[in-house]
């Protein structure tokens, strides 16, 4: 048996420690985190890393945070499977693993001098956060900025202080929605679908890019609201989730026709979507 | 490159001297079928058999690859894992070659995978002309009934003995080691070529379009009714999947030792046909239903992987034909009722 290998492994991860944890809701955690070796992810706002827990297995999680932040870096993590539990389970000082970062990320360059409208559902606002911060961070770079956010209700709300925050700057603009509002919670938004909020909007659709990330049932709402706005399809841009499993287009977990979310995606606009057979918007 | 002969008492000289000196595997007669697996003795090895139940690509992408071996205790380490035994293969098929040249693509040429490649270098292939070939295969019009050029050794069968073809220098080799062989004269070679002319005449099922026009075929037939007609009596069983030659997608998953301290990552053939392929965290299934999976499928092989990688993702071997309980999963009748469809249309 030859047990040498000569070179590394694709799926070797990197170890990176967790520096903090922050719970943001019921269901949701923070991990910030930093490469062990010192380095930099290097990330654009958008991509998305192969989380590793050793003896569970690796998940792909969006990064949260601008890489106009430092060397430290932050995941939003939800529970649903068994490498997220995992997740949750770890403390400030463990290590895991990541690989990565992955994928096209947002498409800065074409981004610059445009006004940018966020539209963010439930957990979605993670991958959307990135590209956030990096607005705000580069705020010359950008025109109008405008976040969208729904939830399902204000307890699954992210990021509460930051929202805060964002609400009191001037160069920012957050319309927020849930869906209901239990009777005993005082509610400063807007009740009912993320859509509500559209119409009372003001975007120069020429002008504008939207960013959209959330449940697939969203998007095709979404979307139409965007349309009905004048903006092109170019303009729409969309993060996709799917089940990567090797991030580096071979394990076909992530494939929509021909085109692999993990290498070509996860943003995609919505004219190229339109293209595509397997996606119905 | 050369062509030489060896008489067929002299191979199975050779082969004895090779099967105790190396590993070698060939197709053997299983309970079933003939399937690759190691030799013990020349007489295992059958060269005229008409289909192998898996192709040989399960030595370069077994169905569980370790990638990756930790540990948790006393320190959190983890390291690449590589296995490949240094072995030859005798008798791998022209389809199954073609099918080889696509994994070539797919697994070396943009980001190499160090576990298919140490797999790769580690074996030498001999093949063999599919002269007899089997009732479900359509390789010939798929234009994978001969040799692409891809391998060490090839050999043909002219009847009192086997013709050589040289392929590379890892089968100079080779062939220098075991072999006693004489130069040929054009008489061997152009029978070789009436022979191999012959068994195209030999297949049964055929493609009644050029293997070129399927993905332009494919662009026009996406609501065709046959995808439903044929989708909805798919099983998600896989089977058309696991003996594909090509089909090369996988999970990824970790077992831990017993002792919960160490572990192994690990990556095992998965299918697009299983229902939950495509099913994402949040419960979402971006494929549904067996209409969706059964076409993906058959676009996979006919067009995606084309684009993808260069190489048509069927080569005709029939083995999905073969494999499917409910007779759905042929792509020579997929295609060749798409064709017929457009024409009529």
């Amino acid at each position: 048996m030859i047990n040498e290998a000569s070179e590394k492994s694709l799926y070797l991860p990197r170890p990176v420690k967790l520096i903090e944890v922050e719970t943001l809701a019921r269901k949701e955690k923070l991990f910030r985190l930093q490469l062990e070796d010192g380095n930099v992810l290097d990330h654009s706002p958008g991509q998305f890393v192969e989380v590793s827990v050793l003896g569970i297995g690796e998940a792909p999680i969006s990064i949260a945070s601008s890489p106009t932040r430092g060397p430290v870096f932050e995941l939003g993590v939800r529970v649903v499977g068994s490498v997220t539990q995992a997740l949750h389970r770890l403390r400030p000082g463990n290590t895991l693993g990541i690989r990565g970062p992955f994928g096209n990320g947002f498409p800065i360059p074409e981004l610059e001098g445009r006004d940018l409208l966020f539209v963010a559902g439930g957990i979605g606002l993670c991958p959307l956060r990135s590209m956030i911060q990096y607005a705000l961070d580069k705020r010359h770079q950008f025109g109008k900025v405008i976040l969208l956010y729904g939830c399902r209700q204000p307890v699954e709300r992210l990021f509460r202080q930051e929202l805060r925050e964002w609400r009191e700057r001037d160069d920012i603009v957050l319309l927020e929605s849930v869906d209901r509002c239990p009777a005993d919670i005082a509610w400063e938004g807007s009740v009912g679908v993320i859509t509500t909020l559209f119409p009372s909007l003001d975007v120069e659709a020429n002008r504008t890019v939207a960013m959209v990330v959330g449940p697939p049932v969203m998007y095709r709402y979404v979307v139409a609201e965007c349309l009905k706005k004048g903006m092109a399809k170019e303009n729409i841009l969309l993060s996709l989730e799917r089940r990567m499993k090797c991030g580096m287009g071979f394990c076909g977990h992530c494939q929509i026709d021909n085109t692999y979310v993990c290498l070509e995606g996860p943003v995609f606009s919505y004219a190229r979507l339109a293209q595509l057979n397997e996606v119905e918007l | 490159m050369e062509i030489l002969a060896t008489s067929k008492t002299q191979f199975q000289l050779s082969l004895d001297r090779m099967i105790d000196e190396s590993v070698v595997y060939g197709a053997k007669p299983k309970a079933i079928a003939y399937e690759f697996d190691r030799l013990f003795s020349v007489d295992e090895l059958r060269l005229d058999y008409d289909i192998a139940l898996l192709s040989p690509n399960k030595y370069f992408l077994p169905p569980k690859t370790p990638l990756l071996e930790f540990k948790l205790d006393p320190q959190v380490s983890v390291e690449t894992m590589v296995d490949a035994q240094p072995g030859i293969i005798i008798g791998i098929h022209p389809y199954d070659m073609h099918a080889l040249k696509l994994l070539d693509a797919v697994f070396l040429d943009n980001l190499r995978d160090i576990n298919y490649q140490t797999r790769r270098q580690a074996i030498t292939i001999v093949g063999v002309d599919c002269l007899q070939p089997w009732q479900y295969s359509f390789a010939a019009s798929m234009g994978t009934a001969l040799p692409p050029d891809n391998f060490d050794l090839w050999l043909t069968d002219l009847g009192n003995e086997y013709l050589i073809e040289v392929g590379s220098e890892k089968g100079e080799r080779l062939c220098r080691r075991y072999f006693k062989v004489s130069d040929t004269g054009e008489a061997q070679v152009r029978k070789r070529e009436k022979l191999r002319e012959d068994s195209l005449s030999h297949y049964k099922l055929s493609l009644d379009i050029s293997p070129e026009e399927i993905p332009e075929l494919l662009d026009t037939e996406w609501n065709s009714p046959m995808w439903e007609e044929l989708g909805q009596k798919c099983f998600s069983c896989a089977s058309c999947t696991m003996v594909c030659p090509t089909c090369i997608c996988f999970d990824v998953r970790d077992k831990m030792e017993l002792s919960q301290l160490a572990g192994v990552r690990y990556r095992r053939w998965d299918s697009c046909m299983f229902d939950a392929f495509a099913k994402v965290a949040s419960g979402e299934n971006f494929r549904p239903t067996g209409t969706d999976r059964l076409r993906h499928r058959l676009y996979r092989k006919g067009k995606y992987m084309l684009e993808r990688w260069g190489e048509l993702g069927c080569v005709g071997c029939g083995r999905c034909v073969h494999a499917c309980l409910v007779d759905i999963a042929s792509p020579v009748y997929a295609y060749n009722r798409l064709a017929r469809e457009a024409k009529t249309r």
